[in-house]
C-alpha cells in the first residue's frame, strides 16, 4: 500500500478537510469551520480524522517512544539527557536498572555515554522523564550510531518492519531504530552496507517502490 | 542547571571512528588521503569586487572581495594593506552563535591571511595609490554558509578564488576604469586531522569532533612552505609533520589544477 | 523627478505594477533544520531555520510558548561600500519586526521553552532585502516542518516620479518618494509587518497597499511552488 500511490503533498496553511464532517487530527488546526494543515506533510485520512504525517522537522516526543540517548550530564541523582528533541531529558536513579547511590550517578553513565530509553512522562511545560525498565532499554556499549532526520525512521522500519528485516537479512547486522532518528547497528561485517542502505532510504524517503530497490542494491552489493 | 550548549559527540561515536580508523577506514569510505569532491564558483557576488563559492563536500563557504581606498602603513608606504575575516554566522551550524568572531573564527582568518600574503598571492606594491598616502585596502571576508569540516581549506580556497576575478574598482572611486587585480599564485591550505593513531586529510565535522590534534600548511606553486598552524591539544612527532607536509605536496598540485583550471 | 519613469515604464523596463524576477529555491543547506535561497532582482538571499530547539540560557525562556528568533545580516561584501561585519542598528530593527512577523503565524504555544533561529543572510544586496529576507524564512520554517497558520511572503510598493509600483529597485528607493514594505498570510490578507517612509496620500497609500499584496500573492505562489517542488522531486526520482 504505502508503496503504491504518490501521494499529495500539503502546506501550512492549505485546506483539507471540512469540520463539519470531519476531525482534525495531528498537524491541522481548525478556523471558520474549516479544517487546514499546519505543517508541511502527506495527507493521511484515518476514519474521520484527519492527519498531516510531517516530511520534516525535529523529533516531537511521545510516551512510550523508544529513544537512543546521550548522557549530557551527570548530575547527584540523575542524568540529563539529550534525545534530539527540542528538550533535554531526565534519567532518575530509580528509573535505572541499577541501584544509585546519591553522588554515584557517574559509576554507571558518564556524559557521551549512549543509552537506549523509553519516554515515561511528558507534563505541559515538556519536562521530559525517561525509564530504562523496558525491553530494549540498555547502555549502548558497542557497534555505530548513526543519525537519520526523525520524520524518516517509519520508512526505515518500514510496513510491520519490513524494510529493516530486508537490511538484517542481507548483512548480518543487529539494528535497533530509535524513534527519535538515532540508530544503533551492530555488524561482523557491512557495517557500511548497512549505513549506505539507511542512507539511501533516507534520501528517497518517499519514492514508490523503494523496498524492491533496497533489496536489490542490498544484493547486488553484498559479493 | 547547567547544560553544555554544544552537544557533545558520543562516546559510541568516537570509539567507531578510532576503531575504523585503526583499520585504516574512514567513516564515509574515504581513504586517509582523499579529499572530499571540491567545487569552485565564480563571480557570484554583484556587489563584491570578487567573489567565489568553494564546496568541499557539505561544507559550503562564500569569500567576497571588497577594496577601498585608505592610508598605508607607516612601516609599508609603498604597498597596499589587507584583511580577512572568517564569519561563522548561525546559519551554518547548529553550533555556530551570534556575536563578534570568536578565537576560532580568527584562527581560521589568520591562518587564510598568512598563507595569502606570505606567498605575496596579492602584489600589494601595485595597489599604490599616492606613494606614502592612499593605497588600496584589500578586505577578504569569507562567510561560511554550511558547516560540515575543515573551514581551513575551503576558506582559503575560496578566498584565492575569489581574488582571482576580483577588480580594481577605479570607477566608483573616480579614478579611471576598473583594472584586474594584481595577483601571482595562489597558495594552497592543507588540513590533516589526527585521532587514535591515523592523520587523515580533509577532516569531516565528525572526524574534526573527535580530533586530537590538527595541522595545516600553506604552500606556493613550488611547494614551498608559506604558513602552518598546529592546533588542537594533542601532539605529533616530527615525523608525522613532514609526513603531513609531504602528503600535501601531492593534494596542494590537485587543488592547484582546479583553481587554475 | 521625471527621470525614474518614462513612456509609462520604469528604468529597467518595468510596467509601475511589475516584480523584477524572482527564483526561489527550497531546502538548500545540509546543516539547517530547513532553509530557503532566494534570488529577487539583484539581491541574494540564504535563510536558515534551526529548530525548536531548547533555549539556553534558562532564564530567557518563556515556559508558555517557543521564543521566535529572527536574525538578519548582511555580509560584508553585498553592498557597495564594505559593510562592517556584525548588527547595526537598521539590522536590528530588521530583526526584530522580522521575528515580529512570523512569530504571528507560528504555532508558538506547542513548544514552550524552546527557541526556533531564524537566519538571514544577504550575500547581495539590491534594495528590497527584508522582503526577500522574509519571503525566504517563510519557506525555511515551512521546509523545516514548523507549524504555522499561513506561509507568509513579502513584498513592497512605493511612490516614483509621482507615480505609485510595485517593488522598487535601488534607484528607485535612493530618488522615490516613498517605500512601503509589507508582509501578509496570504490565506486571509491580513498584514504581518508594515513599514513606510517618505510622503503618500491616502489615497496613494491605498492603491500602493493593494499593489503590495497583490505583489506578495504573486510571490507567495512561488513560494509554494518551491516547497512542492523540493518534496515532490524526491517522489518522482
Amino acid at each position: 500500500m504505502m508503496e503504491e500511490k504518490e501521494r499529495e503533498i500539503v502546506l501550512p496553511g492549505s485546506v483539507v478537510g471540512d469540520a463539519k464532517g470531519e476531525k482534525a487530527g495531528r498537524g491541522t488546526f481548525i478556523e471558520d469551520g474549516k479544517i487546514y494543515a499546519a505543517r508541511l506533510g502527506i495527507l493521511d485520512r484515518r476514519g474521520d480524522y484527519i492527519n498531516i504525517i510531517p516530511l520534516s522537522g525535529v523529533y516531537e516526543p511521545s510516551v512510550g517512544d523508544s529513544v537512543i540517548g546521550v548522557i549530557q550530564e551527570a548530575m547527584k541523582n540523575m542524568w540529563v539527557i539529550d534525545i534530539n528533541a527540542p528538550y533535554p531529558a531526565i534519567l532518575t536513579g530509580e528509573e535505572s536498572p541499577w541501584r544509585v547511590g546519591y553522588g554515584e550517578t557517574e559509576k554507571f553513565l558518564k556524559t557521551g555515554d549512549v543509552i537506549v530509553a523509553s519516554i515515561l512522562r511528558i507534563d505541559e511545560a515538556r519536562n521530559i522523564d525517561l525509564t530504562m525498565k523496558c525491553k530494549p532499554c540498555r547502555k549502548v556499549d558497542e557497534g555505530i550510531i548513526i543519525e537519520i532526520q526523525p520524520s524518516k525512521v517509519p520508512r526505515v522500519i518500514g510496513k510491520g518492519g519490513s524494510m529493516l528485516s530486508v537490511i538484517k537479512k542481507y548483512t548480518g547486522c543487529w539494528i535497533f531504530v530509535g524513534q527519535n532518528g538515532r540508530i544503533w547497528l551492530k555488524c561482523e561485517k557491512n557495517a557500511s552496507l548497512a549505513i549506505k542502505a539507511i542512507r539511501k532510504i533516507e534520501a528517497e524517503a518517499h519514492t514508490v517502490g523503494l523496498t524492491q530497490r533496497i533489496e536489490k542494491m542490498l544484493r547486488d552489493e553484498n559479493g | 542547571m547547567d547544560i553544555p550548549e554544544v552537544k557533545r559527540i558520543s562516546a559510541v561515536k568516537k570509539d567507531y571512528l578510532i576503531k575504523l580508523a585503526k583499520q585504516g577506514k574512514r567513516a564515509d569510505g574515504r581513504e586517509f588521503d582523499e579529499y572530499r569532491k571540491i567545487t569552485i564558483e565564480r563571480n557570484i557576488i554583484k556587489k563584491a569586487e570578487g567573489s567565489a563559492r568553494v564546496k568541499i563536500g557539505n561544507t559550503m563557504v562564500l569569500a567576497g572581495i571588497k577594496l577601498d581606498i585608505g592610508e598605508p602603513y607607516p612601516d609599508s608606504p609603498e604597498e597596499g594593506a589587507m584583511s580577512t575575516s572568517v564569519e561563522l554566522p548561525p546559519l551554518a551550524s547548529p553550533d555556530f552563535e551570534p556575536g563578534p568572531p570568536k578565537p576560532d573564527a580568527i584562527e581560521i582568518a589568520r591562518v587564510i591571511d598568512r598563507g595569502i600574503r606570505e606567498s605575496k598571492y596579492i602584489k600589494l606594491d601595485k595597489l599604490v595609490v599616492e606613494p606614502g598616502e592612499k593605497v588600496w585596502i584589500v578586505f577578504i571576508d569569507i562567510h561560511v554558509l554550511d558547516y560540515d569540516g575543515n573551514l581551513f581549506d575551503a576558506g582559503s580556497l575560496a578566498a584565492s578564488a575569489a581574488l582571482q576575478n576580483a577588480v580594481i574598482p577605479n570607477e566608483r572611486f573616480g579614478l579611471g576604469d576598473n583594472e584586474p587585480l594584481p595577483v601571482g599564485s595562489p597558495p594552497i591550505s592543507c588540513t590533516f586531522a589526527k585521532f587514535g593513531n591515523a592523520i587523515v586529510v580533509d577532516p569531516g565535522l565528525e572526524e574534526e569532533q573527535v580530533a586530537e590534534a590538527r595541522f595545516t600548511v600553506a604552500l606556493d606553486e613550488n611547494g614551498d612552505i608559506r604558513a602552518m598552524q598546529k592546533g588542537l591539544k594533542g601532539r605529533f612527532t616530527v615525523e608525522e609533520i613532514k609526513n603531513n607536509i609531504n602528503r600535501a605536496q601531492i593534494h596542494a598540485k590537485n587543488i592547484r589544477k582546479l583553481l587554475e583550471g | 523627478m521625471g527621470e525614474l519613469i518614462k513612456d509609462g515604464l520604469r528604468i529597467d523596463g518595468r510596467k509601475p505594477d511589475e516584480l523584477r524576477p524572482i527564483k526561489i529555491e527550497a531546502g538548500v543547506l545540509y546543516r539547517a533544520d530547513g532553509s530557503a535561497y532566494v534570488e529577487w532582482g539583484g539581491n541574494k538571499v540564504l535563510a536558515a531555520v534551526y529548530g525548536p530547539r531548547e533555549l539556553l540560557p534558562k532564564h530567557m525562556q518563556d515556559p508558555t510558548k517557543a521564543v521566535v528568533n529572527a536574525r538578519y545580516n548582511m555580509a560584508s561584501f553585498s553592498v557597495e561600500d564594505r559593510k562592517r561585519p556584525g548588527p547595526d542598528r537598521r539590522s536590528i530593527e530588521i530583526s526584530k519586526v522580522t521575528s515580529e512577523a512570523l512569530e504571528s503565524v507560528i504555532f508558538t504555544e506547542l513548544f514552550p521553552r524552546a527557541v526556533i533561529d531564524i537566519n538571514i543572510e544577504i550575500l547581495d544586496a539590491e534594495a528590497g532585502t527584508r522582503c526577500a529576507g522574509i519571503t525566504a524564512a517563510a519557506v525555511a520554517l515551512a521546509d523545516a516542518g514548523i507549524p504555522m497558520r499561513d506561509i507568509p511572503a513579502a513584498c513592497a510598493a512605493g511612490k516614483v516620479d509621482g507615480q505609485v509600483v510595485l517593488d522598487l529597485r535601488k534607484e528607485e528607493d535612493q530618488e522615490g518618494e516613498a517605500d512601503l514594505p509589507i508582509a501578509i498570510a496570504p490565506r486571509t490578507e491580513e498584514i504581518l509587518l508594515l513599514q513606510m517612509d517618505g510622503h503618500l496620500t491616502y489615497k496613494e497609500f491605498e492603491e500602493a497597499l493593494e499593489l503590495a499584496i497583490k505583489g506578495s500573492k504573486y510571490v507567495s505562489k512561488l513560494q509554494k511552488e518551491a516547497l512542492r517542488r523540493k518534496y515532490k522531486k524526491v517522489e518522482e526520482e
